[in-house]
C-alpha cells in the first residue's frame, strides 16, 4: 500500500531551501533525479561553510590563540553531531575521512595488514559498488587472501542461504552495502551482522546510500565499521565518516602517516596519537566537517519519518507511471527498497535515453553506476537510474515519465 | 571533397534545423539507417570501451586513402560516428592525421566528445588520427 506523506512535510517549502533546484538545465527548470550520485545542498550548509571561512578559519588542534581554538571547537562539534546522528557510543569512534570510499579503503588497508593472510577470505556481495570491491581486492592481493561473493537473485536481493554457506571460519571480515546504489535494495544488515558475530567475524557496512534515507543507529545494528559520504546526505563533497568500534580501531595500524596522527616522533620510532586522531593524518577538511554538521542538523529538522513517507509515495507513483512505457523493464524489484528506480526500455540504449532526457532538463544517471559485476549478472550494458530525494516532487516524476515517452518515440 | 569542405557542408546542413529535436532526430536517423561496419570487425580487437557506450572502429587502405568503418551500441553515438566517418574516411592519411574537426563544435555536439562523457567517441577520434599518422608513415 502506498504510504501517505506525513502532515507537516511540505515538499514545496523544502525545495525552496535548495538554491540549485531553482536553476535550469538546457533552458528548462531542472528535474534533478540523480541524488544517489550526489544530493543538492540546502542553503544553510553552504552558509555554514561560507561563515566558517569568512570568520572562523584557522588550523585545528594546533594553535593556542583564540581563533584556532574556535575552529577546533567547531570541528569537534561537527564530530559530536555525527556521533549523535548515528548514535555512536563515543566521538573517538567517529573518524572524518574524504568520503565513503576512503573510509572503506582505510579499513581494507589497515585491517588487511593486520588480519588477512594466505588462506583467509573476505566476503562481499554481487551488488557492491566498485568502492566496496576494489579496496578489498587490493588487500586480498597484497596478503594472498581470497575474495568471496554472495550472489543476488533476479529481484536483486541477497541470497541468504548462499551467504550462510559462504560464511566459513576462513572469513575474516564481511563487507556489505546497506542499500544498493543501482537496485535500491535494502539489505537485511542486522541479520547479517548477527550471523557473522555468531562466528566472531566483524562486519563493515557501506552506508553511502542508506544514510540519506533512513535513521542509522550503529549500536542497534551492532556494526563494527560503518562508512558514509557527506555529499549524499545533503552535505559537502570531500568529507565523509568512518565509524568503527573502539576496540577494532585500536587494533588497526594507522592508514596514513603525517601531522596530527602522532604522539611523539623521533627518527627511530614514532608513537601514534589516540583515537580518532590516529586516523586523521594532516590538516582535515574542517569546512567540510562543519558543512556536514549543518547538513545533519538540517536532515534531522526535516525528520526521517517524513522523508521516508514522501520518498516511498514518490517511488510508487514513479513506478506506476513508468509502467505505462511500452517495453520497460525494471532492474531491482526487491521487497525492501529505497527510492531508486533502475530501468531499461527494450531496444533502446541507456545512453540514448539519458541524452534525450538531458535535453529535456531531466537529470538521471545512465551507465553501469560503478557496479560492473552487477551489470554482468543481469547481462545488461547499464541502466537508466532515477534516484529520488525528499526534495523531489510529482512534477519531477511527471517530467521523467513524459521525457522517457518522448525519447522512446524518437529512438524507436 | 577535402575534409574541410565536407565539414562546411555538414555545418550548412545542420543550420537548417530549428531546434535540438530536429537535430537529434536527424542524428538518430543516421544512426539507425547506416550499416557501418562489417560484422567480422565487431570484436574485442576493434572495440573502444566507454563507460556509457561502446564503439568499434576498423581502418583499411583504399589506394592511398584511409577507409574507416565504425559502429556503436548506442544509436546517438552511432549517428555521430556516421558524421565522423563521412568527414575522415577516404581522405589521404596525412590529412586525417592533421585534421581539425571544428564541425562538431559548430553543429552543437561538442558535449558528445567531452572526456567526461565517456561514450568512446573521443577515443575513437584519437584512434582515427593515429591510424592516419601510422598509415602516412608507412606510405
Amino acid at each position: 500500500m502506498p504510504v501517505t506523506a506525513q502532515k507537516g512535510f511540505d515538499v514545496e517549502k523544502l525545495r525552496s531551501d535548495f538554491p540549485l533546484l531553482q536553476t535550469s538545465m538546457n533552458g528548462k527548470p531542472i528535474a534533478f533525479l540523480d541524488s544517489a550520485a550526489s544530493s543538492q545542498k540546502p542553503a544553510r550548509v553552504i552558509e555554514a561553510m561560507d561563515t566558517y571561512y569568512r570568520e572562523k578559519h584557522a588550523n585545528v588542534h594546533r594553535g593556542v590563540y583564540q581563533l584556532s581554538q574556535e575552529a577546533t571547537t567547531a570541528y569537534e562539534n561537527a564530530r559530536e553531531l555525527v556521533r549523535d546522528f548515528i548514535n555512536a557510543p563515543s566521538a573517538r569512534e567517529v573518524i572524518f575521512v574524504r568520503g565513503c570510499t576512503e573510509g572503506i579503503n582505510l579499513v581494507a588497508s589497515s585491517f588487511g595488514r593486520r588480519f588477512l593472510d594466505e588462506g583467509s577470505e573476505v566476503l562481499i556481495s554481487a551488488m557492491e559498488h566498485h568502492s566496496n570491491i576494489v579496496p578489498w581486492q587490493m588487500a586480498c592481493e597484497d596478503r594472498g587472501a581470497k575474495l568471496k561473493v554472495i550472489p543476488v537473485n533476479d529481484a536483486g536481493e541477497l541470497q541468504m542461504d548462499e551467504f550462510e554457506r559462504l560464511l566459513t571460519d576462513k572469513v575474516k571480515i564481511v563487507a556489505l552495502t546497506h542499500v544498493s546504489n543501482t537496485l535500491g535494495t535494502i539489505n537485511p544488515v542486522r541479520e547479517i551482522i548477527e550471523k557473522a558475530h555468531a562466528k566472531n567475524i566483524p562486519v563493515l557496512i557501506d552506508g553511502a546510500q542508506a544514510v540519506p534515507h533512513m535513521q542509522v543507529d550503529v549500536q542497534e545494528l551492532d556494526v563494527d565499521f560503518y562508512a558514509f559520504s557527506g555529499h549524499k546526505v545533503y552535505g559537502p563533497t570531500g568529507i565523509g565518516v568512518l565509524y568503527g568500534k573502539e576496540e577494532w580501531l585500536n587494533a588497526l595500524p594507522p592508514y596514513q602517516g603525517g601531522g596530527e596522527m602522532i604522539e611523539t616522533v623521533t627518527f627511530e620510532k614514532t608513537t601514534y596519537n589516540e583515537l580518532p586522531h590516529k586516523f586523521e593524518a594532516g590538516t582535515p577538511d574542517i569546512a567540510g566537517a562543519i558543512g556536514l554538521g549543518a547538513a545533519i542538523e538540517y536532515v534531522r529538522s526535516v525528520g526521517y519519518e517524513g522523508i521516508h513517507a514522501h520518498e516511498m509515495e514518490l517511488l510508487h507513483y514513479a513506478a506506476r507511471q513508468l509502467q505505462e512505457v511500452e517495453g520497460i523493464r525494471f532492474i531491482g524489484t526487491a521487497r525492501e527498497k529505497a527510492s531508486v528506480i533502475s530501468f531499461l526500455v527494450e531496444g533502446i540504449h541507456p545512453y540514448d535515453l539519458g541524452t534525450i532526457l538531458d535535453k529535456l532538463g531531466v537529470a538521471v544517471r545512465t551507465g553501469h553506476h560503478c557496479t560492473q559485476p552487477l551489470m554482468e549478472r543481469y547481462c545488461i550494458p547499464g541502466t537508466v537510474r532515477a534516484s529520488l530525494a525528499f526534495y523531489n516532487n510529482k512534477t519531477d516524476i511527471d517530467r521523467l515519465v513524459e521525457g522517457v515517452k518522448r525519447a522512446v518515440a524518437m529512438l524507436r | 571533397m577535402t575534409i574541410n569542405e565536407i565539414q562546411d557542408e555538414i555545418i550548412d546542413e545542420f543550420s537548417l534545423f530549428s531546434d535540438w529535436m530536429e537535430k537529434y532526430e536527424y542524428i538518430i536517423d543516421l544512426g539507425k539507417h547506416l550499416p557501418l561496419i562489417d560484422e567480422q570487425y565487431k570484436d574485442e580487437e576493434h572495440l573502444i570501451k566507454g563507460c556509457q557506450s561502446q564503439v568499434w572502429l576498423h581502418a583499411g587502405l583504399n589506394g592511398d586513402k584511409v577507409a574507416f568503418t565504425a559502429d556503436s551500441d548506442a544509436v546517438i553515438t552511432k549517428g555521430i560516428i556516421a558524421l565522423l566517418v563521412r568527414v575522415l574516411s577516404n581522405q589521404p592519411a596525412e590529412e586525417v592525421a592533421r585534421a581539425d574537426l571544428y564541425f562538431i563544435d559548430r553543429i552543437g555536439l561538442k558535449e558528445h566528445l567531452s572526456p567526461t562523457r565517456s561514450n568512446g567517441l573521443l577515443s575513437m577520434v584519437k584512434q582515427m588520427k593515429l591510424y592516419g599518422v601510422a598509415l602516412h608513415a608507412k606510405n
